[in-house]
């Protein structure tokens, strides 16, 4: 039995696609991949994403228990900010990647992938079991949150008609919580699309009213219900990692191109003797961008070659709506991952040029 | 979604319609529809000789790769060349603009044992 979000029954009353996501019956499409890719781009795009998990870390200890499940340094963060980070595995490898929410110096919120959510928390206590983090509570809250993410150039406008906070106070990685269209909700300047906008968390009951009172204010903007298609080639674009693709078990942070929320210097964290050791020692491959100079799709599970060697794997790739050309993420032997660098990707029979590129793919 | 009388259908959801010893082939409104955007598209060469329930091209979408099965056997004598630059035409006009090939029979009696358009939406109805 597949689970479904609040917004189900208007999913299906919007003709959407519905896909079976990570144990999720989730619309995949509304009216069609690039028209709602384009319209986020150039307009804004709503997207349930009520599937993500939920975890609530409180107690005198919850900040040394972060530091010691995750890879980033939440010391840093003031009430009312996020961190996007990531648990990992003693040998390095990837639980999950996460945002971490601070409301007070005792009460964090995890936001973290559907699919994993339950594997997150399982692991979560076990290390709360054996470690010494006394007073540390965890919940698993996802089912007292429905979120919806509003992006796109036209977020804050069509926001701002359904709330009284001040959105221009709220920076990027930044939450507030506020009334919108009368509901109680968090309020954050986060996305996984490359564009201003925020991700909403409220009561569940409240999503049919909140969910139509968006696409209401946003109309005359050109606002779309955006499914989970155009959410990945929007991500894609960005190079924005997805779990299960650019990070897994056997994939580590470093590999994935996130060293940047890799704090070594932070004296203890799960997972950081192997990262160190992966960095001194070099890492065995990394993430990096291509760009087709032919036709083609690439896809998840393609080769990549220099010439006769396999040299890499592609994790994720489409046909950019933006670009108009064949995208992907692959994992490649650091030395072909220079920028510029010539390679092929084998698709089918054929074998499909493409180079190294910058990211990300495109210039906001 | 349409399914034009005059157009013989298949389980994999091509079409083919024969003109004398001429079979053009495409995609069905069902099939472009499931697949949603199609963003490329993959045709034989004028010369290749194809094989009835085999594959003869390919069509992918933002989200999807379908092979696409030859309806008859024969040699291909034209293909849609404007469709590789173009392939949303497999989703505004799959009957249409949207033809793939076509190709030469050696017997267009074949076509006939094709579905006809009662009988596919019959089929897609008890598939979908």
């Amino acid at each position: 039995m597949l689970k479904k979000t609040p917004l189900h029954r208007l999913h299906k009353e919007l003709g959407a696609r519905l896909v079976d996501f990570g144990g999720w019956e989730m619309p995949v499409q509304y009216r069609g991949v690039l028209e709602e890719h384009l319209a986020t781009r150039n307009a804004a795009g709503l997207f349930d994403v009520s599937h993500m998990g939920e975890i609530e870390v409180s107690g005198e200890g919850a900040l040394a228990f972060i530091q010691e499940v995750t890879v980033n340094d939440a010391s840093v963060l003031a009430n009312g900010q996020v961190q996007y980070s990531a648990f990992c595995y003693p040998h390095g490898g990837t639980v999950d990647d996460v945002t971490l929410y601070r409301f007070a110096p005792d009460h964090y919120l995890f936001c973290v992938n559907a699919s994993n959510t339950e594997k997150d928390f399982a692991w979560l206590e076990q290390v709360l079991e054996e470690g010494a983090f006394p007073g540390v509570k965890l919940r698993n809250v996802s089912d007292e949150f429905a979120q919806l993410a509003l992006q796109g150039p036209a977020a804050t406008a069509i926001l701002g008609r359904l709330t009284d906070t001040s959105l221009e106070k709220i920076a990027y990685y930044h939450f507030f919580e506020g009334l919108v269209a009368g509901v109680p909700a968090i309020i954050s300047r986060t996305g996984y699309t490359g564009e201003d906008g925020f991700e909403l968390y409220f009561a569940p009951a409240a999503a049919e009213a909140v969910w139509r009172a968006l696409l209401a204010a946003g109309a005359s903007d050109g606002l779309l219900p955006v499914g989970l298609g155009a959410r990945d080639t929007l991500r894609l674009e960005m190079k924005y990692a997805l779990y299960g693709h650019e990070l897994s078990p056997e994939i580590s942070p470093l590999e994935a191109g996130l060293g940047w929320i890799v704090k070594l210097d932070k004296p203890s964290f799960i997972g950081r003797e192997a990262l160190l050791k992966q960095k001194e020692t070099g890492l065995r491959r990394r993430l990096a961008a291509l760009v087709l100079t032919e036709a083609g799709v690439p896809r998840a599970g393609y080769p990549v070659y220099a010439g006769e060697e396999l040299v890499g794997e592609v994790t994720s790739g489409t046909m950019s709506p933006s670009l108009r050309v064949g995208i992907a993420l692959a994992l490649l032997q650091p030395s072909q991952a220079a920028i510029g660098t010539p390679l092929q990707i084998g698709i089918r029979h054929r074998r499909v040029s493409a180079r190294v590129a910058k990211t990300p793919f495109i210039r906001k | 979604m349409e399914f034009p009388e005059e157009l013989k259908y298949t389980e994999e959801h091509e079409w083919a319609l024969a003109e004398g010893d001429i079979v053009t082939v495409g995609i069905t409104d069902f099939a472009q529809d499931s697949l949603g955007d199609i963003v490329y598209v993959e045709l034989p060469q004028v010369g290749a000789m194809v094989e009835a329930g085999k594959t003869f091209g390919v069509v992918e979408s933002v989200k999807a790769v379908s092979d696409i099965y030859a309806p008859v056997s024969g040699e291909v004598v034209e293909i849609n060349e404007e469709l590789p630059d173009a392939p949303e035409t497999l989703n505004t006009s799959p009957y249409e603009d949207g033809w793939m090939i076509k190709i030469k029979v050696a017997d267009p009696a074949v076509v006939d044992e094709l579905m006809g358009a009662e009988e596919y939406q019959e089929f897609i109805e008890e598939e979908g």
